[in-house]
């Protein structure tokens, strides 16, 4: 163990961050966790908060493309990684496929789980293209939604999912080329 | 939309959200997400006993931990406290303060005691650790036999028997005979566990005094901002135009933030005392532990039934474990009195007689839960038709066919008129498509394989719109119930509309607009919605007990109605012609018969009138285009209902009760947007579910409670909750302008009784019967599994 990892936890330490393509840099305690700061230093405040303790998965942001929960993480574990937060999906004002089949199949009431269902969904179905919808039922219940009783959810990611793999068997090389 | 739609009705369609993009987006507001120049954070020191006089409070060492800013306790703050009251006599209700911070006693594990405010969350975090009290225990009351003990010690002085409240509202002549000549009488005791609402963004506020307006501006989120506004007021002695309630974007309520807490008070509080702004954000640990709760009853009920199986008397003693404090403006009466005034339901109950009773105790105390009491007293009745169905060896659907109300209105013997509904026809509908489905086909094959299948029923109704009326039977010494709105034209033709209920998810922004955009012909992207403000909405009683279409949506239609009229009234005027013969309809004002370019406005062109060139306005017509309108439900409001069927399999080695098959039949009367509707039925069901096999706050013997975390908390997920099938069906409400009745709370109101009688009907062939909710992997398997007789 080096000295420096035996900073008091009020200690503030530089930390660059590469969030949604951007870099950022923040002087912060070594003890704050990647959700506050994403939230409450580069106000990126999409990404939300509802147990701080790693169950509920609201806090859901994408850590090198993989699904990871913001508040288990210190910020300053995730330098040098790319992060994505829900706020990168929409391009301008365009919604993406999967913030568009979420409003369609009204998965989401109150919102306040929604962010973190999209990343764990962008994140899934960009490793796993071809995810039955029993898989997405699976990786759905990584997280919790309070209001929707989760159908709505997995059926708007199975829409999204079915549509992006008819537009790819339309454009995309065949995978056996 | 395109445009042979837009001339069509908005109202009974699934438009798109208007939510939907900034919560998608990431760019909703939530109260945490709010940040202000100069902002502290606040925690509380926290109760870490359940039942206990205060001997000393040492804040010093909390003021000297780097980062915090300062540490209030009840003294230094001098806060009123909040009494909820009922109107009734003092062997019926005892009112019972709660001190906004504990100053003498502490009644609960979790229960705030003081505040500590730092420069960030972390720092008031770090700041607990160093407070230091001093108490002197007293012995805790956790249950109701302890409670209720003649010799028992008391939770508050003022309560004898720990009891609040102690009601007997209805009790027919004679029912003693009825039940000694009855030809069966059936009974049962049935337990629910203590639950908690859990909205997932836990409860929080954003308080400061606004030199400019002279207010203290109180961002929190709240499912009755006004309510909020007077309580603040009163206990920070401040007038109550300089408080204002301002609700952002919420995330759920369920019913726990239809209740005024003492956090956003001290919070608001200490703002005022420091002149900065500061924030209080409710962690996960308190939210499940300290917050409020619900749910924890007791039902010892009977029911006396003929040989054809029609229920003749129904008798039943209720205890509801309130905790440790009464609930404003509720008190703790919320539940028992709904319990009292509703069990008997749908079903044509000719004797009945009820004491209800809500006892306090050294728990977390309670709010209502979406439902309130509705999801036991139905699970109880229908255990009673199940069991008495059982022992007459009748159909379980054919008992309820031959009791359900049929004839509307219907005057119960609980003295409720209810408006028609479709309760035989929803039975029958469920049972119907569980039939055809080959369920019972299925659970006869899984019986001879020596599996566990059952089948259950849940058939009830959900009394919505409760206007002034309803809730004065109740006795409330504040009486909710009507709703005020105010639509406002501006020059450019487009509407702001306000509601004095507040969406947390159930879509008002755009289910409001709808009836808006109907009503004045205008397109849906021109009408926008105000609510959670009180500076900006008259008045207005939030959003519970499936009020915000029922009641708040009538105030809508009628304040869009007036401001048609006024329209209509200038485009006459214009053209020379009466009101009746101009229309508003496809985004246009349109003289009726007329097709030449002549005949056609804008609602602009008719805003700019009434705005920019009143010298055109006839005399008696005023300039500018506002409308207000109020609306109440006079009568016991309007009940929509619902059948639930469900199946289930129990498994034998881990006994797991897993649904394989959820049909619901519901009837809100009109739905104003069918996928707004199925939406509030499949999470209620969600969280009825979850009533029903999962989560419970339990308390070990000094007091501390289980759920702390979501480890101890069982929140079901996508695997537990199956998919849900619907069925419409429409009656609509004559009692409400939009013939809508409430459609929140009945998702949740079912599924505990249908599930626990499919359970039952699983374990038919083992004799035994669970009455108690959650039921637990445990019960089930003890009950496949009973031990080998030695
Ligand atoms: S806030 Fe991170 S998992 Fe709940
Ligand atoms: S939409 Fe409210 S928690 Fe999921």
């Amino acid at each position: 163990m080096t000295d420096d990892t035996l900073m008091t936890p009020r200690e503030p330490q530089l930390i660059a961050l590469n969030v949604n393509g951007e870099r950022h840099e923040v002087i912060t305690e070594a003890r704050r966790t990647l959700v506050d700061v994403l939230r409450h230093e580069l106000r990126l405040t999409g990404t939300h908060v509802g147990c701080e303790h790693g169950i509920c998965g609201a806090c859901t942001v994408l850590v090198d493309d993989r699904p990871v929960r913001a508040c288990l993480m210190f910020a300053a574990q995730a330098e040098g990684a790319r992060i994505r937060t829900v706020e990168s999906l929409a391009d301008g004002n365009r919604l993406s496929d999967l913030q568009r089949a979420f409003s369609e199949h009204h998965a989401l009431q109150c919102g306040f789980c929604t962010p973190g269902f999209l990343m764990l969904a962008e994140g899934f179905l960009a490793e796993r293209p071809e995810a039955t919808k029993e898989e997405i039922r699976e990786v759905v219940a990584a997280n919790m939604c309070r209001c929707t009783g989760y159908q709505t959810i997995v059926e708007a990611i199975d829409a999204c999912a079915t549509a992006r793999r008819r537009a790819c068997a339309q454009t995309c090389p065949s995978k056996e080329d | 939309m395109t445009r042979q739609e837009r001339g069509r009705p908005l109202v009974g369609r699934s438009v798109p959200r208007r939510e939907d993009r900034r919560l998608v987006s990431g760019r909703g507001r939530f109260v945490d997400d709010i940040a202000l120049p100069g902002m502290l954070h606040a925690q509380f020191v926290r109760s870490t006993v359940a039942h206990g006089e205060i001997m000393s409070m040492d804040l010093s060492a909390v003021r000297r931990v780097p980062g915090v800013v300062a540490a209030f306790t009840a003294d230094d703050l001098a806060i009123a406290d909040i009494t909820a009251q009922l109107g009734r006599p003092r062997s019926q209700f005892v009112p019972t303060a709660m001190p906004v911070l504990a100053r003498d006693k502490v009644r609960y594990v979790g229960e705030p005691l003081a505040i500590v405010v730092g420069l960030d969350a972390y720092a008031a975090e770090d700041g607990l650790e160093a407070a230091h009290v001093e108490y002197a225990p007293l012995p805790p009351v956790l249950g109701e036999e302890t409670a209720l003990a003649d010799d028992a010690v008391l939770v508050h002085d003022e309560a004898a028997r720990n009891t609040l409240v102690d009601v007997s509202l209805f009790a027919t002549d004679g029912i003693d005979d009825i039940f000694d000549a009855a030809h069966r009488v059936v009974e049962v005791d049935v337990t629910t566990g203590r639950q908690n609402a859990l909205p997932l963004e836990t409860r929080g506020a954003v308080a400061h005094w606004d030199d400019r307006e002279e207010q203290l501006l109180l961002q929190t989120c709240t499912q009755v901002p006004h309510q909020v506004r007077t309580v603040a007021s009163r206990c920070l002695r401040l007038d109550e135009r300089a408080v204002r309630v301002v609700v952002p974007d919420m995330g759920g309520g369920f019913g726990q933030k239809c209740v005024v807490g003492r956090e956003e008070i001290a919070a608001a509080a200490a703002a005022l005392r420091l002149g900065r702004p500061v924030k209080w954000i409710e962690d996960r640990k308190d939210a499940l532990s300290a917050s409020f709760l619900a749910r924890e009853q007791h039902y010892r009920a009977r029911a006396a039934f003929d040989t054809d199986g029609r229920i003749l008397a129904l008798d039943a003693d209720v205890v509801c474990d309130m905790g440790a404090y009464s609930c404003y403006p509720f008190t703790a009466g919320i539940e028992p009195l709904m319990a009292s005034a509703e069990m008997p339901g749908v079903y044509k109950v000719p004797a009945y007689r009820v004491r209800g009773r809500a006892i306090t105790t050294n728990k977390a105390p309670t709010a209502p839960y979406r439902g309130v009491s509705r999801p036991q007293y139905v699970m109880v009745v229908e255990r009673l038709f199940e069991r008495a169905a059982r022992e007459l060896g009748l159909d379980p659907v054919e008992i309820r066919r031959r009791n359900v109300i049929t004839d509307f209105p219907y005057t119960g013997v609980n003295d409720i008129t209810y408006d028609p509904g479709s309760y035989l026809e929803s039975l029958n509908l469920c049972e119907r498509v569980v039939r055809d489905e080959g369920w019972y086909d299925t659970r006869t094959a899984a019986a001879a394989e020596g599996r566990h299948i059952g089948i259950g029923y849940a058939c009830f109704s959900e009394r919505t719109g409760y206007g002034s009326s309803a809730f004065a039977q109740r006795k409330m010494q504040v009486v909710p119930g009507f709703d005020i709105s105010e639509v406002r034209m501006d020059t450019s033709g487009a509407v702001t509309v306000t509601t004095g209920t507040m969406s947390h998810g159930q879509s008002h922004e755009t289910t409001m607009a709808q009836i808006v955009a109907d009503a004045l012909g205008l397109d849906i992207a021109r009408v926008r919605l105000h609510q959670g403000d009180t500076d900006r909405v008259t008045y207005g009683w939030g959003t519970f007990a499936s009020r915000s279409i029922t009641v708040g949506g009538s105030a809508v239609r009628l304040a869009a109605e007036r401001l048609g009229d006024k329209l209509r009234a200038i485009a006459a005027a214009l053209w020379d012609t009466e009101p009746e013969q101009v229309e508003l309809a496809g985004g246009h004002v349109r003289r009726r018969g007329g097709d030449g370019a002549h005949d056609v406005l804008t609602h602009q062109e008719i805003a700019e009138v009434a705005y920019l060139r009143a010298d055109l306005l006839p005399k008696d017509i005023e300039p500018g285009l506002t409308a207000t309108a109020t609306f109440d439900v006079f009568n016991d409001g309007t009940f929509s209902n619902a059948t639930h069927g469900v199946v289930v399999e129990l498994h034998q080695g881990t006994g797991k009760v897993e649904i394989l098959r959820y049909v619901c039949v519901e009837d809100c009367g009109v739905a104003i947007h069918p996928q707004v509707v199925e939406g509030q039925c499949r999470g209620g069901i969600a969280q009825g579910i979850a009533g029903a096999l999962y989560e419970e706050v339990t308390y070990d013997a000094v007091g501390e409670p289980s759920a702390t975390s979501f480890m101890d908390y069982k929140v079901p997920t996508a695997q537990e909750i199956p998919e849900v099938s619907i069925h419409h069906l429409e009656t609509p409400c004559a009692f409400t302008a939009t013939g809508a009745k409430g459609a929140g709370e009945g998702g949740t109101i079912g599924a505990p009784a249908a599930v626990l009688n499919a359970v039952n009907d699983a374990l038919r062939p083992t004799g035994t019967e669970l009455d108690h909710t959650p039921i637990t992997p445990q019960t089930v398997h003890r009950a496949l599994n009973p031990e080998p007789v030695p």
